[in-house]
């Protein structure tokens, strides 16, 4: 059975629990960053562009029977690690259960005190834009 | 004579711990910290004089302008102006920049040309840039070389009679070169150009002396300093700023108004229009007093022998190249690592309690030229040490190694 947002934040954030310093937590985010599949360079364009973040991040969307699935990538790696929980959470779900997302991992997995407001701007530009997708796959 | 080693008791926020780590503290080229005198100097100005300057007859406003106006005087002095109506208070390099660039629309016509550099920081493009739209006036670019120096060449074929102002920066704040204002100055003005130097990253680290440059306009920040953000200086040569109309209307700036028609008031107060950062201009002169009992020639150094020892050490590092090699250099240094992003690298440092900057430091062109989408940079301060380059040069080893 598919796992719902909720769950698969609840899965992430006792992931984290394990670390108990900022090193290890790092070198996970690192690792995730290092894992998430490059994106074709032909959808590096400037319309997948995610304007607000300190690193360029690129952000597709398609939707897959109902589900929208999601592709991005990033020049820096931390991004990317932040970019591939993001899709763990919220690739491959239903436009509606993304657009209702109240998301809490990301204070829960202390992620939070280290994303200062410019950088945190650019995490909630991204979160903005999986829901600005969502919408409009479902309305058309 | 003030050394380095106790000059760190007089900076509060440098004995912090960031992330249980001592703070390095490598971001001085953004903004310096702030001395205990600057700090106690706004207090006492808020707790003692609190006051609006210059229109009270009164006891509280007869001192707070009496302290406001001392501070314009240790400014005169500090760059050796002839007279202190020739320093401009502001809010900043920016604004100072900004000023001028406005005001001299009155001044130019269509096809005149206006001359910057590539390597400016976009203070001072942006406003060259309003300057040339609206006037018709054509901005001219000075290219930079591989090692980021200004073309010299290329200047002087760029100069011409049509050219009415030179605006140059002082010192890179993202390659650290420092620039030849000197010879600029003498063959712009042979053109009969004026000259504009941004003085934000230089004031702070080398003297500095008007008249014998004979520069036309000088900018720079206070918060570069150690002293408070908010307050900035424009320096101009009494003649050039006769000839140039008020920036803004208001308050202060007015000698005569009544509904129809306004005469303006004298230098300097023609062009402080409403109340300004009083607090923050009298404190300024507390942040000079201190680099004055130091000394700029024990600051430069202090900071030379720093940016030898770093830059030594740096280049050691695998896979790093430092952008900006000029000879002639200020302790700023901007470098990138192979396959490592300036952000990634910026934010594990923090971990460690290295603050230093990442990103393209509001010099896109440059970064446009260099091919890279921006850098990491340390600058220096002079209260700055040997220790905190060493342990700097092993957090990046480190976040080096998390990352690769």
């Amino acid at each position: 059975m598919e796992l719902s947002i909720g769950e698969i934040e609840s899965e992430i954030i006792e992931e984290f629990e394990l670390f108990d310093n900022w090193i290890d937590k790092y070198d996970y985010l690192i690792d995730l960053g290092k894992s998430l599949p490059k994106i074709d360079d032909s959808q590096k364009t400037k319309e997948n562009i995610i304007s607000g973040c300190q690193s360029q991040v690129w952000l597709n969307a398609r939707k897959l029977d109902g589900r929208v699935v999601l592709t991005a990538d990033s020049d820096a790696i931390m991004t990317k690690g932040i970019i591939a929980i993001l899709i763990r959470v919220l690739s491959n779900q239903k436009p509606d259960n993304i657009i209702g997302a109240e998301l809490s991992f990301i204070e829960k997995i202390g992620l939070n005190d280290q994303l200062s407001q410019t950088r945190a701007n650019g995490l909630r530009s991204m979160i903005k834009q999986i829901k600005l997708y969502a919408l409009a796959f479902k309305t058309n | 004579m003030k050394k380095n080693s106790n000059i760190r008791s007089l900076f509060p926020l440098l004995n912090i711990k960031v992330n249980n780590n001592p703070l390095v503290y490598f971001d001085n080229a953004a903004t310096t910290q702030k001395s205990k005198g600057v700090i106690e100097q706004i207090e006492r100005y808020y707790q003692t004089e609190n006051s609006n300057i210059h229109r009270g007859v009164h006891h509280l406003s007869q001192i707070s302008t009496n302290s406001f106006e001392a501070s314009r005087e240790s400014v005169q002095k500090f760059i050796n102006a002839k007279f202190s109506r020739e320093i401009i208070f502001t809010k900043g390099t920016t604004d100072s920049i900004n000023l001028v660039a406005y005001c001299f629309r009155e001044l130019l016509e269509k096809d005149d040309e206006v001359i910057i550099s590539e390597m400016e920081h976009h203070s001072n493009i942006v406003p060259w840039q309003m300057c040339c739209k609206s006037t018709g006036a054509k901005l001219k670019i000075i290219p930079i070389d591989s090692i980021g120096n200004l073309n010299m060449v290329s200047f002087k074929k760029l100069l011409s009679n049509k050219t009415k102002i030179v605006a140059i920066t002082h010192i890179s704040n993202s390659l650290g070169t420092i620039n030849p204002i000197k010879e600029i100055i003498e063959l712009s003005h042979e053109k009969n150009a004026k000259v504009l130097i941004d003085g934000a990253q230089s004031a702070a680290h080398m003297a500095v002396d008007v008249q014998e440059l004979d520069v036309d306009f000088y900018c720079f920040s206070a918060h570069k300093l150690y002293g408070p953000t908010g307050v900035g200086v424009l320096y101009g040569k009494e003649k050039i700023l006769n000839l140039l109309p008020p920036y803004q209307g208001g308050g202060e700036m007015i000698e005569k108004v009544d509904l129809h028609e306004t005469t303006y008031a004298p230098l300097p107060h023609k062009f402080e229009a409403g109340t300004p950062n009083i607090a923050g201009v009298i404190a300024l002169k507390s942040s000079l007093e201190l680099i004055k009992e130091i000394g700029l020639s024990e600051i430069k150094r202090h900071e030379d022998q720093l940016l030898g020892y770093a830059t030594e050490k740096l280049e050691n590092i695998e896979g790093l190249q430092i952008i900006g090699t000029s000879s002639e250099k200020s302790a700023i240094i901007s470098f990138i690592i192979k396959d490592i992003h300036h952000y990634d690298l910026g934010l594990l440092l923090d971990k460690m309690g290295v603050a230093i900057r990442t990103g393209h430091h509001c010099t896109q062109p440059i970064m446009n030229k260099f091919k890279i989408p921006g850098t990491s940079r340390i600058s220096f301060a002079y209260y700055n040490t040997f220790e905190e380059i060493d342990y700097c040069i092993k957090a990046i080893n480190k976040a080096k190694k998390m990352l690769s």
